[in-house]
């Protein structure tokens, strides 16, 4: 079985970019690269994923309309499409949902999986990830029927592979669930998700309270960045703990880390070190972060930061 | 014997409204190096471990809503389960120092990965079960598997709710908010049994007391070899083929001048260096 399986997301009926780089690493040499899509759209997303290397794209659904979220039917519909198309490699994004579909596919595979992966083998079923927080880096090497690898965003490069691809339908049958999904609640529509965001603009002690962190949402607009904050700013009750960066928060690989008045601890570090590019910005030479990043700026973030808007929103108009 | 007559009504013919439910719910920790912690890995590809261990952080907030759950019905089992070496008792006093009744020590000697480890948590809990509930934290920060409690939930046959950051129980049922991306909350309902993933935003877990930690040295640990579980074989293995420690390399360069030159800067480092501007 040399077919492969990408689980394919979408966000607000637009493809995720993030989606790109799975579908490379999952797209090689002979075997056939099938994208598997659940989420309910009408957009062509088959052109931009067959530049991509993917062979033929897969709509799953149910009763002929899309399977309304609920993550023990789409577990089940994508272990359907798994067994139909004999899918025997399956790669997804290690996004919130990802975590959830993928886990639960290899749960009820028995299959084994590795999840948070910075670089795969498919050949040789084995896959690289951070652990530890980003501490220490680890290879796997999985064994077993199937094999499932949840792909960390952002690390790994998408690379146009054109193919010509086809879409089809694929119908599944879906039981009754256990789980019932109540309502779905969005959060600020505006606002980039952390771990998916080419840049990130964080705040920690030197913020100073919450509302100061309006300054970096406005910075982050014309970027299209997401904020974050240090554990000191959360602990704080400053802002909630979902925009927390660290080891016990989220783990981030953006293009471009702003770090602002964060002081750069161990625990911190974990969950950013991967980033492309850090720019430090804080007032204490002294500071862990400004001997661990790229570009040093020993300056007070209310200066620099405010400054910065006014540049990006000139270059954005 | 009744001050009054409403006293009477309510005592008597009404009795207390408060259902009073006898649960056995189980904690699954784990004990793992602090996130202060240095890593070194020694040349077997092992972790040194003479470094301080603690509860998984994401699990304090597991035994804190599992102790809180046993408040608000009044009759509940709490036993916290590992997966570890006798080191790992540490993190049981400490859970049931947080309110855990008693505790299961599953003592493995090998490296184990997920599917073991929840094979043999799974074996623990329905031999000293049946469970009402299994509580974990949605993560653990040292192998970040992020897949114990969906396979606890296959081999339990329990639907999963993960990243939880609210729990009730009404009439029976499981109601919780999990967490999505992007500040995205989504409310679910499961049946009993059921597994719940403990996100950092569930509650503050309380600090034991000098009392509760004196207390908790008393109450019983069960101590089960692994072997002792027969667990049947899996075909399916991850194998760690490699560990090494990541290295710190970059040099920072000073941005210096005024305010709006190192603005300038960092608007030509996003456009050419990170190509991150259009």
């Amino acid at each position: 079985m040399d077919k492969t399986g990408v689980l394919i997301e979408m966000r607000d009926g637009k493809l995720k970019p993030s989606n790109l780089a799975v579908c490379s690493a999952a797209s090689r040499g002979d075997g056939e690269c099938i994208a598997l899509l659940l989420d309910d759209n009408e957009s062509a997303v088959g052109a931009t994923l067959q530049d991509y290397g993917v062979d033929s794209v897969v709509k799953i659904e149910a009763d002929d309309r899309a399977i309304p979220w609920n993550p023990e039917a789409w577990t089940a519909a994508i272990m359907q499409a798994m067994a139909h198309y004999g899918i025997a490699t399956l790669l997804g994004l290690a996004s919130v949902k990802g975590k959830i579909l993928l886990a639960g596919v290899a749960a009820a595979l028995d299959a084994p999986l590795v999840m948070d992966c910075t670089a795969v083998d498919l050949d040789r079923h084995a896959a690289v990830k951070p652990q530890f927080s980003g501490k220490a880096l680890a290879e796997f090497v999985t064994h077993g029927e199937r094999h499932i690898y949840g792909l960390r965003p952002n690390a790994l490069p998408a690379v146009k592979a054109p193919r010509q691809s086809r879409v089809e339908t694929f119908q599944a049958t879906i039981g009754s669930s256990r789980t019932t999904v109540l309502n779905v609640r969005k959060g600020a529509s505006d606002r980039v998700d952390l771990t998916e965001a080419n840049v990130i603009i964080s705040g920690g002690r030197g913020m100073a309270n919450g509302d100061n962190f309006g300054i970096l949402h406005e910075c982050a607009r014309p970027l299209s960045a997401a904020v974050g904050a240090s554990r000191v700013a959360v602990d704080a009750g400053w802002v909630s703990h979902t925009m927390q960066v660290g080891q016990t928060g989220k783990t981030v690989t953006p293009k471009v880390y702003i770090a602002c008045g964060i002081s750069g601890s161990v625990q911190h570090f974990a969950g950013m070190k991967t980033a492309g590019l850090i720019i430090a910005v804080n007032t204490d030479p002294q500071a862990a972060i400004m001997q661990k990043c790229d570009y040093a700026v020993c300056a007070d973030l209310f200066d620099i930061i405010p400054a910065l808007t006014r540049k990006l929103q000139k270059t954005a108009d | 014997m009744f001050s009054t007559f409403r006293d009477f009504v309510m005592k008597v013919v009404l009795k207390p409204t408060r259902q009073v439910m006898d649960l056995k719910i189980y904690v699954c920790v784990k004990h793992v190096p602090d996130t202060a912690a240095t890593i070194r890995v020694g040349t077997d590809g092992r972790i040194d471990e003479d470094i301080t261990f603690i509860m998984n952080p994401y699990d304090e907030n597991a035994v804190e809503e599992a102790v809180r759950l046993k408040k608000q019905v009044g009759e509940a089992d709490v036993v916290a389960v590992t997966l570890g070496n006798d080191t790992a008792e540490a993190t049981l006093r400490s859970a049931m120092a947080m309110g855990a009744d008693r505790a299961i020590l599953v003592r493995s000697a090998g490296r184990p990965d997920g599917i073991t480890t929840a094979g043999a948590l799974c074996a623990a809990i329905r031999r000293d079960g049946p469970a009402d509930l299994v509580f974990t934290g949605r993560e653990s920060i040292d192998a970040e598997g992020f897949q114990t409690m969906f396979r606890l939930g296959a081999c339990l046959d329990m639907p999963v709710a993960s990243n939880v950051v609210a729990f009730a129980l009404e009439k029976g049922m499981v109601r919780v908010t999990c967490e999505m991306e992007a500040g995205d909350r989504e409310d679910l309902e499961l049946p009993m049994p059921c597994v719940v993933g403990a996100g950092k935003d569930l509650n503050q877990p309380a600090y034991p007391k000098l009392p509760d930690i004196l207390r908790a040295r008393k109450k019983p640990v069960t101590v089960v070899d692994q072997d002792q579980l027969q667990v049947p074989p899996s075909t399916s293995r991850v194998e760690m083929v490699r560990l090494e420690t990541t290295a710190e390399e970059r040099h920072p360069k000073p941005l210096e001048g005024s305010a709006d030159k190192i603005a300038d800067a960092i608007v030509r480092i996003l456009r050419d260096e990170a190509k991150v501007l259009e």
